[in-house]
């Protein structure tokens, strides 16, 4: 498989955008009916992107660093005129009369978003099972879940399908799936890149990052997607950072904790790599010592108040009165709840019941204000430790991809697959999964690092250190 | 009007302004009334699924001309959201302000004297606006619903007052005050009849010195005279329940205006958990101390030192002329009246023409120029014009501008000549014997008498002071 860097160099070179188009749908086409990976295919918007980059190369003109480059877009992410459901039947047959920012910027470095992929309904669930249009298999073993919520955009990487794509990371919904399907994930910072087409589940906790098979293809990705936005309030001020260019700094010199809360309950396997990874960073010149930060234990219980109480709110304007399904009823109100009835699927519902409940009078002080403080713990946590070292190192998920079915039951079990993934979220900081060994059925392993605000270009260094140990063994 | 049984009434107002800025609170969209229904809207206005909200600068900055204005405290500040589901609100929230309103504490000044404590003034957007078909006409039991986003985000700041009023007049004062205030300060443009100012008025009663009594609050009034009514039907039809033995449920109420009274729009139990929680998509609102004294640099003096200005200019001014300051000022107009003040004209005149025919007009002042009114004043005043033909020169100056000499000779205002005007005079002298004799024996009122008759006979082309000199003259 070639690397979105060597795609976009040979395009740029004079080599075909629209063969090299033709090449991605054909792959879509070969398994997609099997895994279920793209809930919607825009040819003709992907062959016209393509044909433009053609004819900017055959002027003469540089094309753009992602010229010609084949992506998956997650389906919450807005594309004019294309249709975004959010795995939704409440939003099926909706195309939004504009893009999300993030889409412009791919396309004006010569990107060719290829399709739409499937999620967890809003970005709800962390197994692509909560999707109202059918659960995506994981391309490495179809018995398997991909992960989620982003798990389209993980498999059509991982399937071939695409060389890179987009998700969007509320609690791990990156880096989950990534280290489920053998892929690089990127959590960045949040305001890093802006949000703006986001269709948002938990607005002070999402950030859209990108799935590579590389290091540098996600430095590369991030690097066109990052910077502020006038658009989005919350972006950071900055002008994208310089990410690619810092990837092979290693980690010399750098301080790392190894951080037990990011390993307790994890299966064997797993442990072993995150233990190996501490020794190939050791060799590799950096520190590593051993923290506990124990903040981090009540990270899923305060997520679990804050990203439903947020969604309650985000979720409501889905009421059958603009866009989207409405059901009809005897008045406006018995619309409203025919409507959100038969449009939401049962872990939205769940979600949404819980934030109005955590927000409610009377209740807002116990729950939502507590993990409010929760949340400012946390932070002061984190901040505490990257006064003492440069990064943490940790397990991205507790386990390798799990079987269909066999968390759908319980929710509980599902949501601590996200134990690992969550505190950084709620920090607003950055994180980034990169395989390393494997476990279970010889299925991949992903190693996380995380680091404090802007830290990515570290972050990126530190996970090609890992990567270039695995491509030697 | 005083209440009966010693009761007396308790008064808090909600004002609602929209603020006069070129787009919305948190998009570029127009902010302008009466257009094509859904032309000023986009993804951010609509609430589109990934639309995010951003700060309007010039509205921060009214927003903070209002604070200064109450002498308020302006503060950082931050933005949360009110849920609560309704058609005409594209996200089912409200993004406002909550614990940490922009401006907070404050006071107006009434011209009567009383004072009125602020308690805050915060920014909100707007909701769009519902149109409700056949059936009820309300929303449950319309036959249809038509709602109009282009008002959806439109800024507004909420002005609320302490429980400081004590007469439906004070109240009345108070709005009127406010009005004057938000129109000087360029944050609003005070039309109540467009909606851009609108009211909810807190009414409760109580026995002299007892604590406050259960409030009911009467929504969205929507001018000051409906706001008087209301609030006096309100205080009556509490005292009235509590001397029959009843008690005050606090609830909202609806004013009808053709059927002058309150009816329950919804009781207290029935109000909805808004569920308040800090706007994620927003970050704090921390003006600099810089920008704020900015801000305070560019108001102009408020309607208080305006009228003190006004009243200056007049020794002991008379009661109607108090009034006509009052609208004057109310409604900007001062301007009109110093250019005649600096010309060394009549300043009563001058008031009695700006709180007259320009305040009738008011709405199409920017084609009246101050020199033009003052022009046209001094005419007047130099009896080359009547009061009649000034009325009509300034008609014509409000409708399409102009130059009030040209304006005159078009519309064939020449001055009589005093010869033709003398020999007028000579004329009915001769033809009413019997009245010119009562008049030179004293009798004033014929002057009016033949007065009416030179009018009638120079289709009121004669100035009413030249035709009194003519008559002495010959007396």
């Amino acid at each position: 498989v070639r690397s979105a860097i060597e795609i976009a160099a040979a395009i740029n070179a004079g080599a075909s955008a629209a063969e090299e188009l033709e090449r991605s749908m054909a792959a879509v086409a070969a398994r997609n009916g099997e895994l279920n990976v793209f809930l919607h295919v825009d040819a003709d918007g992907a062959r016209r992107r393509a044909a433009a980059v053609d004819e900017k190369v055959s002027r003469g003109e540089y094309a753009g660093a992602l010229a010609g480059v084949p992506i998956a877009l997650k389906d919450n992410l807005c594309t004019e005129g294309v249709p975004t459901t959010c795995s939704s039947k409440i939003l099926e047959g909706w195309r939004p009369p504009y893009s999300a920012t993030v889409v412009d910027r791919l396309v004006a470095a010569g990107a060719v978003p290829v399709g739409k992929t499937n999620l967890d309904e809003f970005a709800m669930g962390s197994s692509t099972e909560n999707s109202a249009f059918g659960p995506t298999r994981n391309p490495l073993d179809p018995a398997r879940v991909p992960g989620g919520s982003s798990g389209g955009s993980a498999a059509a990487v991982a399937a071939g399908m695409t060389p890179v794509a987009l998700g969007s990371d509320t609690g791990g919904s990156i880096r989950q799936p990534a280290a489920l399907c053998g892929l690089v994930g990127v959590k960045p910072t949040y305001g890093l890149v802006s949000r703006y087409g986001l269709v948002a589940f938990a607005s002070s906790l999402d950030q859209i990052g990108p799935f590579a098979n590389s290091v540098s293809d996600a430095a590369l990705v991030l690097e066109v997607i990052a910077g502020h936005d006038p658009r989005d309030t919350t972006s950071l001020p900055e002008a994208a950072p310089s990410l690619l260019a810092h990837v092979d700094d290693g980690v010399a010199g750098k301080r790392v904790a190894l951080v037990r809360e990011l390993l307790d309950g994890s299966d064997d396997d797993v442990t072993a790599s995150v233990l190996r990874a501490a020794d190939v960073l050791r060799e590799a010149g950096a520190e590593v010592v051993e923290r506990s930060i124990p903040e981090l234990k009540l990270g899923l219980s305060a997520y679990y108040l804050i990203a439903p109480a947020e969604a309650s709110s985000n979720l409501a304007r889905y009421d059958g009165v603009r866009y989207g399904l409405r059901v009809d009823g005897d008045d406006v109100t018995a619309m409203n709840e025919a409507t959100r009835t038969a449009g939401f699927g049962t872990e939205v519902k769940r979600r949404i019941m819980l934030g109005t409940y955590a927000l409610s009078a009377g209740y807002y002080d116990a729950y939502y204000g507590q993990a409010l403080k929760v949340r400012a713990q946390m932070i002061a946590a984190f901040a505490r430790a990257y006064a003492e070292v440069d990064f943490l190192l940790g397990a991205t998920t507790p386990s390798v991809a799990f079987a269909f079915g066999t968390k759908t039951k319980d929710p509980m079990a599902m949501y601590l697959n996200d134990v690992f993934t969550i505190p950084t979220n709620l920090s607003g900081e950055a994180a980034i999964t990169v395989p390393f060994g494997t476990g279970e059925a010889g299925l991949p392993v992903g190693v996380q690092l995380l680091g404090p605000g802007r830290s990515e270009a570290r972050l990126l260094a530190a996970a090609r250190v890992l990567e270039r140990a695995e491509d030697r063994s | 009007v005083s209440l009966p049984n010693g009761f007396e009434m308790v008064v808090g107002l909600e004002v609602h302004t929209e603020l006069r800025t070129a787009t919305k609170l948190f998009c570029g969209c127009a902010n302008r009334f009466g257009a094509e229904p859904n032309t000023l809207v986009c993804p951010v206005c609509l609430g589109l699924p990934g639309s995010l909200p951003v700060l309007n600068e010039r509205a921060v900055e009214l927003a903070m001309a209002i604070g200064l204005a109450l002498h308020s405290t302006i503060a950082p500040s931050t933005f949360h959201r009110k849920n609560y589901f309704y058609p005409d609100m594209p996200k089912d929230y409200q993004i406002s302000q909550y614990d940490l309103p922009i401006n907070s504490g404050g006071y107006l000044d009434l011209p009567d004297g009383s004072r009125v404590s602020i308690e805050r003034a915060h920014l909100e957007e707007d909701t769009g606006k519902s149109t409700h078909l056949g059936g009820t006409g309300r929303i449950h039991g319309a036959d249809r619903s038509l709602i109009d986003y282009n008002r959806s985000g439109v800024p507004l700041v909420e002005i609320v007052s302490g429980p400081d009023m004590r007469s439906a007049d004070q109240a009345r004062g108070y709005a009127a005050e406010l009005r004057g205030i938000l129109i000087a300060t360029g944050a609003s443009d005070g039309r109540m009849e467009e909606g851009s100012m609108r009211i909810d008025a807190n009414v409760s009663v109580r026995l002299a010195e007892a604590p406050f009594g259960t409030r009911c609050e009467i929504k969205n009034l929507n001018s000051l005279r409906s706001l008087h009514r209301a609030i006096d039907y309100e205080a009556a039809r509490q005292v009235a329940l509590i001397t029959s033995g009843g008690t005050v449920r606090q609830e909202t109420r609806h004013w009808d205006e053709m059927l002058a009274e309150t009816s329950t729009m919804r009781v207290k139990e029935e109000a909805e958990d808004y569920r308040y929680f800090r706007e994620p998509d927003l970050v704090e609102l921390a003006p600099s101390d810089q920008w704020r004294d900015r801000v305070a640099e560019s108001l102009g003096p408020m309607p208080a030192a305006r009228r003190l200005v006004l009243r200056g200019l007049l020794s002991g001014p008379t009661g109607p002329q108090i009034e006509s300051i009052d609208v004057v000022v109310m409604l900007d107009l001062d301007a009109y009246v110093l250019a005649v003040h600096e010309l060394g004209g009549d300043v009563t005149i001058a008031l009695a023409r700006a709180s007259n025919e320009v305040a009738a007009s008011h709405d199409r002042r920017e084609h009246l120029t101050t020199s033009a009114f003052a022009e046209t004043v001094l005419m007047e005043q130099r009896g080359e014009l009547s009061a009649t033909q000034a009325k009509k020169v300034l008609g014509e100056l409000l409708t399409n501008g102009g130059d009030p000499a040209a304006i005159a000779r078009t519309k064939g205002f020449e001055q009589l000549s005093d010869d033709s005007l003398s020999a007028t005079v000579e004329q009915f002298i001769t033809q009413h014997p019997d009245e010119w004799q009562r008049y030179r024996d004293g009798d004033e009122k014929l002057a009016q008498f033949f007065i009416g008759l030179v009018m009638k006979a120079t289709s009121g082309q004669a100035n009413g002071k030249t035709v009194i000199a003519e008559l002495q003259s010959r007396r």
